[in-house]
């Protein structure tokens, strides 16, 4: 049996999520006696693909082409097909990304699989894999098994763990990309990074402001403590919808859904699409004047006081430590 | 330009989530259903093509008569037609995308849009598995859109920034929050919608590639601790991260 991981990069590094996903499919393949093997899709990519290795895969495939240096939709779903069929993998991994969220419903209609979506765990029970994935945001969890032959599963960042690589380098095994007309039909041309420094997607620790901020000008505080924490800023849905933050700081059922190490939500009520989007968090911290307010529920800290007072006062403290 | 939605009629995202006894979907008593709202960013985007490209649009939803509530409120933001592809089983994304995949290629439609994920099962497959089986391109997650002779640019939202990505029609878009600003039905439109025809007509039936084994409620988070009421538990709270929760 063999598991093929689709090991994203961008700009010829690897993101975070590729190793947590060849991690993931080596402890399934430790326990169905699998073989791990990576794909790796780019400009170039030679030089990144043997440090797979060191997170359990036991060979890397690399499909080099410069036209392929950006995401290319139509291409990169065929090479991942090709390269499952090709070594009879039955088992596909994809990181749960913006860009695996949008390869992976192509690799799955290309091998007749089944997809089980953005899991957060993948447990083997006997000689099967049992998924979990929240649904509705997280407000229910679901388990599932996929019947086809060909299983495609993608996994949410920052769930499953990466570990530390052993240092190990897998053979390198380079395939034709032979590109068509058809796969270069939707291309990115470029990327427009956004001004803020870190997305909410990606942090390990976010600040989230909700309304009780009062206006858009005191997010500065929110902003500072996020730098003093390394952390991202994230904005509850009422502060979006009032135009005070763009959409794509925006926490909860219609925003993103995040698991970060540490999550402080500063002056948010706990509207339910807003917990559902933020509960799984490792740690939460809530600063709130109402001591009913729903966040304080799922909170592990919290402080029923006024954020203009005890945010500052939160900075100053981060940064004397 | 012919331009086809496809909708959802889910739960609101304000609505508190309860387990059935079978412990296999929902529990619907009480739950409020509306239109999904990225489905309604994506029949926004359709109104705004039809009225600077001209050509029509068509709103679909697969699912049970609930649906039409739904598919009344897209008649009445401007939808020229309305299609209901009655099933009331339970479906994965793959057996949804084929039933769909199945209409849209009789109607053969330029631009095809999809809310990027539905906020039920939140699988964001379905619009992709769609483009796949009809042999189209796609763009997901769009957050901007232009299309001009026959080409459209794309932004879609990705970590920390937007991606530019260009491609033929036919296409098949989803649409994300900040799209578009979606318009209020005007009361004209509510009237008009009464009376015009929600097209019926069987799914077709596929069977699914995934197999539901039990839904569940997260697991209760344990009681917090609170800190203090003011800024003198700042101390203890970043004490607190530091060396009991280790996070910072």
């Amino acid at each position: 049996m063999k598991i093929l991981v689709f090991a994203e990069q961008r700009e010829n590094k690897f993101k975070k999520p590729a190793f947590e996903a060849v991690k993931t499919a080596r402890s399934i393949a430790d326990q169905l006696n699998a073989e791990v093997i990576a794909l790796v899709v780019g400009g170039d990519v030679q030089s990144i693909a043997p440090s797979l290795g060191g997170y359990g895969a036991q060979k890397v495939l690399i499909a080099e082409d410069r036209r392929l240096a950006h995401y290319a939709s139509r291409a990169y779903a065929r090479l991942v097909a090709d390269a499952a069929q090709a070594h009879h993998a039955t088992i596909v991994l994809i990181p749960a990304t913006a860009m695996g969220k949008d390869l992976a419903p192509r690799v799955a209609v290309k091998l007749d699989a089944g997809l089980a979506s953005d899991c957060t765990a993948l447990n083997v029970e006997g000689s099967e894999i049992v998924a979990t994935r929240p649904i509705y945001a997280g407000k229910a969890l679901t388990k599932l098994k996929v019947n086809s032959a060909a299983k495609v599963f993608t996994l949410r960042p920052n769930v499953f763990a990466a570990g530390e690589s052993n240092g190990a380098a897998a053979p390198v095994e380079k395939i034709s990309a032979d590109l068509t007309e058809q796969d270069l039909s939707c291309v990115a041309t470029e990327i427009k990074q956004s001004s803020a420094r870190l997305d909410v997607s990606e942090a390990d620790i976010i600040v989230t402001g909700g309304r009780g901020l009062k206006g858009p000008e005191n997010f500065a505080m929110i902003e500072q403590l996020a730098e003093a924490l390394g952390a991202a800023v994230g904005a509850s849905r009422a502060v979006v919808d009032a135009g005070w933050r763009p959409h794509d700081e925006q926490v909860g059922q219609t925003g993103k859904t995040v698991s970060p190490s540490l999550y402080v939500a500063v002056a948010v009520s706990g509207a339910i699409q807003h917990l559902a989007g933020m509960s799984s968090s490792k740690y939460i911290v809530a600063i709130n004047k109402d001591k009913d307010a729903p966040i304080f529920q799922v909170a592990n800290y919290g402080i029923v006081g006024d954020a203009f007072e005890i945010i500052p006062a939160l900075t100053a403290e981060v940064r004397r430590k | 330009m012919k331009l086809a939605v496809c909708i959802n009629h889910v739960p609101d995202t304000a609505t508190k989530i309860n387990i059935a006894a079978d412990g296999k979907a929902i529990d619907r008593t009480g739950v409020t259903y509306i239109i999904g709202p990225y489905d309604e960013f994506a029949l926004e985007e359709c109104l705004r093509l039809k009225e600077k490209n001209g050509g029509d649009v068509t709103a679909i939803s697969l699912g049970g008569d609930t649906h039409k509530e739904t598919l009344r409120k897209a008649l009445a933001m401007g939808a020229d037609k309305a299609v209901l592809l009655k099933d009331d089983s339970a479906r994965d994304s793959f057996a949804v995308a084929r039933a769909l995949a199945d209409y849209l290629k009789e109607i053969s439609p330029d631009v095809v849009f999809f809310g990027k994920q539905s906020v039920d099962y939140d699988d964001g497959a379905v619009g992709v598995m769609v483009a796949e089986m009809l042999g189209l391109p796609s763009v997901s997650v769009c957050v901007k859109l232009e299309i001009a002779n026959g080409k459209a640019t794309a932004e879609r939202e990705i970590e920390g920034g937007r991606e530019v990505v260009e491609t033929t029609l036919p296409a098949v878009f989803t649409a994300q929050k900040g799209l578009n600003e979606p318009r209020y039905p005007s009361l004209k439109g509510i009237m008009g919608a009464k009376s015009k025809p929600i097209e019926e007509r069987p799914a077709s039936i596929v069977a699914g590639k995934t197999e539901l084994i039990k839904m569940e409620k997260p697991p209760a988070k344990p009681g917090g601790k609170i800190v203090g009421t003011d800024a003198g538990a700042v101390p203890e709270l970043v004490r607190l991260l530091h060396e009991e929760a280790k996070v910072i």
